[in-house]
Parts: C-alpha cells; sequence; structure tokens
C-alpha cells in the first residue's frame, strides 16, 4: 500500500498545504481579511497541488507560489477577474512579500491565525473547520464530509466565520498571558475535534478521514513547536499521538473491529508511545495539570501494558475523577465508569453509569449504549443487556463495530440458552 | 423539520449476498429502526419490494403509458425509506451516516417541502 511514489506525493502536497498556511497566515495579519488572502493565492497553491508531487517541491517554496500569484494578478487586473479585496492582497505580495523574501525567511504568523480562528466570537463548531481551511487549504467539500455535513452548509459557515473575523475586528494576536489559557483551550479544542474525526475512521480506508488525524496531529505538533512551554498544547500533541500508536491494532486482518482490551501489542507504534511519553513527561514537569495530559495520562496507563502485561484500573480510575473535576463531559462520565466497572466491579461501574442516566443527550450516543451493554451482560442481565445492545448497535455508524456489537449480542443470547 | 431518507442500494448485490451477511444487515436495520423510534426521530419507514415488481405510469399526450419496471435504470436502485423529525440538516445527515444501508449503498437525505412553506397564493 505505502508505495513510493505515493509517499513522495503526500510530502509534497504537505509541503504545499504548509507554505500555503504560511502565506495565508502572513497576508491576512495583515489585512484581517482572510478570504480575499485566500482568493489571491487560490491560483497558485492550485498550481502547486498539482505540480509539486511530479515535479518535486521547489527550494524556495513560498517564493515560488508567490511568483505564480504574481503573475495571477497581471491576469487579473487585465481581466478584471479578481475581487477588489483580493486585487489588494496581490499588491500586497508583489511589494511587501516579494522583498522580505528575498534574503529572509517570511515570519510565521500561523499561530495568530489560529488564534483568530478559534476566537470565542467565533462560532464554535466552525473553528475546527477554519482552521484546516485557513492554515492546511483543505477544500470545504472535504471537510465537510469529515463532519458529517453537507459542502453547501460548510462553505456558507465558512464564509460567514470569515466575514466575521473581518466585520467584528477579531484580533490576529496571540492573546496575553491573563487570557492565553483560556483561549488556548480553544485552539487545542478545534485541533482535537479535527483529530477525532479523523479517529472515527480506524481502518483508514476513508482517506479523507485518516488524512485528518493527520493534519491533526500536525496542526499538535505546529503549537507543541510554536509554544514549547504550554503544557496543554503538549499534552494534547502526546494524546494524539497515543491514540494514533494504536491505529493498526483497532482492526485485524479480516477487517473486524477489535476492542482495546484484546489488541495485539506488537502492532502498537513504539516510536510514537515512547515520543508520547516524552512529550508528556515535559509536559507535567511545568507543574500545571490539564485535561489533555490528563487524557493523555490516561492513554499512557494504556500503553504500561506492553511493558507489565496488564492494567492499572485504579489510576485510571482516578485520572477520570481528576477529569470530572476540572472538564466534565458526558464522554469522561462514561470513561470513568468503564474504569470504576474494571476497578471494582460491573456493578459499581453501572451504578455510575446510572447516575448519568438523567442527562437526554446521551440518548443518542453510542458509547452510553454500549459501555451499559457490556456491564449489564457482565451481570447476566441478558434482557436488558440485549436492550442496551440494540441501541448501540442502531446508533453506529461503523460497520465494523456494528459488527462486533452483533456478535456480543447474539453470544448473550446463547449464553440465556445454555 | 421532517426528512426523507432515501435508501438506494445495488439489488442484484443484494440478492447475492450470503444468508449470514442478509441476516446481519436485517439485524442492524431493527436495531437502527429501534435506535430512531426510541429517540423520537422516527415517523414512518419501510423496505420495498426488489424494482423487478416496479411498475411506471407515465400520461403523454392524453394516452397513459403502463410500463414494466422502476422509473429510472440505475445502478443503485430505492430499496426502502425512512421519514424522520430531526433539529436541522446536520442531524439528518447524522441519522442517514448511521442507517446500516449508508456502508453498502447511498442515502439521499431530502428535506420535506412542507405545506406551511407553500406560497400563499393558491390555485
Amino acid at each position: 500500500m505505502d508505495s513510493r511514489p505515493e509517499i513522495a506525493r503526500a510530502a509534497a502536497e504537505a509541503a504545499a498545504r504548509q507554505s500555503y498556511g504560511k502565506l495565508v497566515a502572513y497576508l491576512a495579519a495583515r489585512t484581517r481579511d482572510v478570504a480575499a488572502a485566500e482568493d489571491a493565492l487560490a491560483d497558485a497553491f492550485a498550481a502547486a497541488l498539482e505540480r509539486w508531487p511530479q515535479a518535486g517541491v521547489p527550494d524556495k517554496p513560498e517564493a515560488w507560489l508567490l511568483a505564480v500569484a504574481r503573475k495571477r494578478r497581471v491576469d487579473a487586473v487585465r481581466r478584471r477577474l479578481t475581487s477588489e479585496a483580493a486585487r489588494d492582497h496581490l499588491r500586497l505580495i508583489a511589494e511587501e512579500m516579494e522583498a522580505r523574501m528575498v534574503d529572509e525567511d517570511l515570519p510565521d504568523e500561523r499561530l495568530r491565525l489560529m488564534f483568530a480562528c478559534a476566537h470565542p466570537a467565533i462560532e464554535a463548531g466552525v473553528r475546527a473547520p477554519l482552521i484546516l481551511q485557513t492554515v492546511l487549504g483543505f477544500d470545504a467539500p472535504t471537510i465537510a464530509s469529515a463532519f458529517l455535513v453537507s459542502p453547501a452548509t460548510m462553505s456558507q459557515r465558512l464564509v460567514r466565520a470569515k466575514t466575521r473575523i473581518r466585520e467584528t475586528g477579531i484580533p490576529f494576536r496571540v492573546p496575553e498571558r491573563a487570557e492565553l489559557g483560556e483561549r488556548l483551550g480553544t485552539v487545542l479544542e478545534a485541533i482535537y475535534a479535527a483529530f477525532a474525526e479523523g479517529w472515527s475512521d480506524p481502518a483508514g480506508t476513508e482517506t479523507r478521514r485518516r488524512n485528518l488525524a493527520t493534519e491533526a496531529i500536525w496542526l499538535g505538533r505546529l503549537m507543541a513547536t510554536l509554544m514549547p512551554d504550554e503544557p496543554e498544547a503538549l499534552g494534547l500533541l502526546a494524546l494524539m499521538l497515543f491514540a494514533e500508536a494504536r491505529r493498526a491494532a483497532r482492526r485485524n486482518a479480516a477487517g473486524d473491529y477489535v476492542p482495546l482490551a484484546e489488541q495485539d501489542l506488537a502492532l502498537w507504534d513504539d516510536t510514537l508511545i515512547d515520543e508520547a511519553e516524552t512529550l508528556l513527561g515535559r509536559a507535567a514537569a511545568k507543574g500545571v495539570v490539564g485535561r489533555y495530559q490528563l487524557e493523555a495520562a490516561v492513554q499512557s496507563a494504556h500503553a504500561t501494558r506492553r511493558l507489565t502485561g496488564g492494567t492499572d484500573w485504579v489510576a485510571i480510575k482516578e485520572l477520570y475523577n481528576a477529569l470530572s473535576v476540572i472538564a466534565g463531559s458526558p464522554v469522561v462520565s462514561i470513561n470513568r465508569a468503564v474504569a470504576i466497572a474494571e476497578a471494582e466491579g460491573a456493578s459499581a461501574g453501572l451504578d455510575a453509569l446510572d447516575q448519568l442516566s438523567g442527562d437526554k443527550r446521551l440518548y443518542d450516543y453510542q458509547p452510553y449504549w454500549a459501555a451499559r451493554a457490556g456491564l449489564l451482560a457482565r451481570l447476566g442481565k441478558v434482557p436488558q443487556a440485549s436492550e442496551a445492545y440494540d441501541r448501540a448497535i442502531g446508533l453506529e455508524r461503523d460497520p465494523a463495530v456494528r459488527r462486533f456489537l452483533q456478535e456480543r449480542r447474539a453470544e448473550l443470547g446463547r449464553a440465556e440458552k445454555y | 423539520m421532517r426528512y426523507m431518507l432515501l435508501i438506494y442500494a445495488n439489488e442484484a448485490a443484494m440478492a447475492a449476498a450470503p444468508t449470514e451477511k442478509t441476516y446481519e444487515i436485517s439485524a442492524a436495520y431493527g436495531a437502527y429502526t429501534e435506535a430512531l423510534k426510541k429517540s423520537g426521530a422516527w415517523l414512518a419507514g419501510d423496505r420495498l419490494k426488489p424494482t423487478q415488481t416496479a411498475t411506471t405510469v407515465r400520461m403523454a399526450n392524453g394516452k397513459t403509458n403502463v410500463l414494466d419496471g422502476p422509473y429510472a435504470d440505475t445502478k443503485e436502485q430505492l430499496a426502502g425509506f425512512y421519514m424522520i423529525e430531526a433539529e436541522d440538516a446536520d442531524a439528518a445527515i447524522a441519522w442517514a451516516a448511521r442507517c446500516p444501508g449508508a456502508s453498502t449503498g447511498t442515502i439521499e437525505v431530502r428535506p420535506i417541502w412542507e405545506m406551511t412553506e407553500y406560497p400563499s397564493q393558491s390555485v
């Protein structure tokens, strides 16, 4: 599968996205007009995506893009095709950027762009898509598929968000110390949302989704590089790397779903796990605990199985206790209940799940029903377990997981007969 | 809002599938329908008999034309439908993605054109 041309192609595409993001960030940080910045570079970026995978990445990728964009400026003026705003940006390219490019590297403004995209004044659901589009140059239909939204709707939301950045004067800057914590949280959350969407295609059969997890990790690396002293930026990257390390183990050769407890440890990627452990250690040394560090610590506890052969569920339960205090959510509560079940027994776990049953959001939430079904099954409550399995099966969109749940449900029936 | 989820599937491939697979799929549909009902989204839904049972009726130049077979000869055929109540298009798409048919065929999501949305002038 990983043929050499494919790898070269992906590398060239990544280089094109990298340079494109830098240029968009540079322009937009000066004018606050993201859409016009993208517009000014659109043709050049399209040309790079087409040309670089075949001809190779040029020595000075940003300069290459600028030269093509500049040529477009001449065409645009001649044909009066481009919008007024985009023409202003093309002028900026010709006058300011190229002057800078002669002997020094372009300053990296992508961090400022990300903070603008994840500003609290931007609708929460569109922050991750906006970052993927502006910093990485993904088009609306690709992003729409990954987030399960219609392409027309996604385009509208992206356009609206960019207008908002321009009209409401959202600043392109890294927040001051005092407000950094919360603001950094929205950026990390957006990156993690992108990763989670990509993670939901474990088999990696759907290129768009697999790429999304890879791109989110790339953004995570960028954050960890640009803000090396922020423990949560390091924590998020560690968390994503721990998860990514297990990707190959999540399906067997037949394409069937393999739950964490039954995964073949030889398929875990030790290099990624080691890198994640190092990052987590660096983050912990800063002495400020946060949501992503705790979640990464849970993953670290799971990863320890490759060394000790066992899982310390009491420690995991404690980590989820801490998580529900600083970042409680239905997801955390469900995971906490599962950890309690492992540490103290299925009935204690079920009690913890029962405490959530008032939350309406869980009615359509597959992991709640799957966890419930598993615990009811262990307690021998067959009719209730099969009902919960049915709910989980009906809410699952991954066919492999659906098959897995169906098998578990069928085993219940068999156990009942004997 | 009400939405139609139109399920398109390759009839020939479905007919050729091993019994085990057929059983798995219909069990998945059963669970999906239950999940829709339990969360209050289900309004209606059924499976259609294969297109060989279809009859097409059309009136042209005052003459009624009755033909055997489906309206359009396509790679995937209309195999069933659900009508659901969903908050918005995103919620409807989320339900479509969970439909077992999404992994074997295609689900078309269409909002119902409600009477209240009709222009006020009447015929």
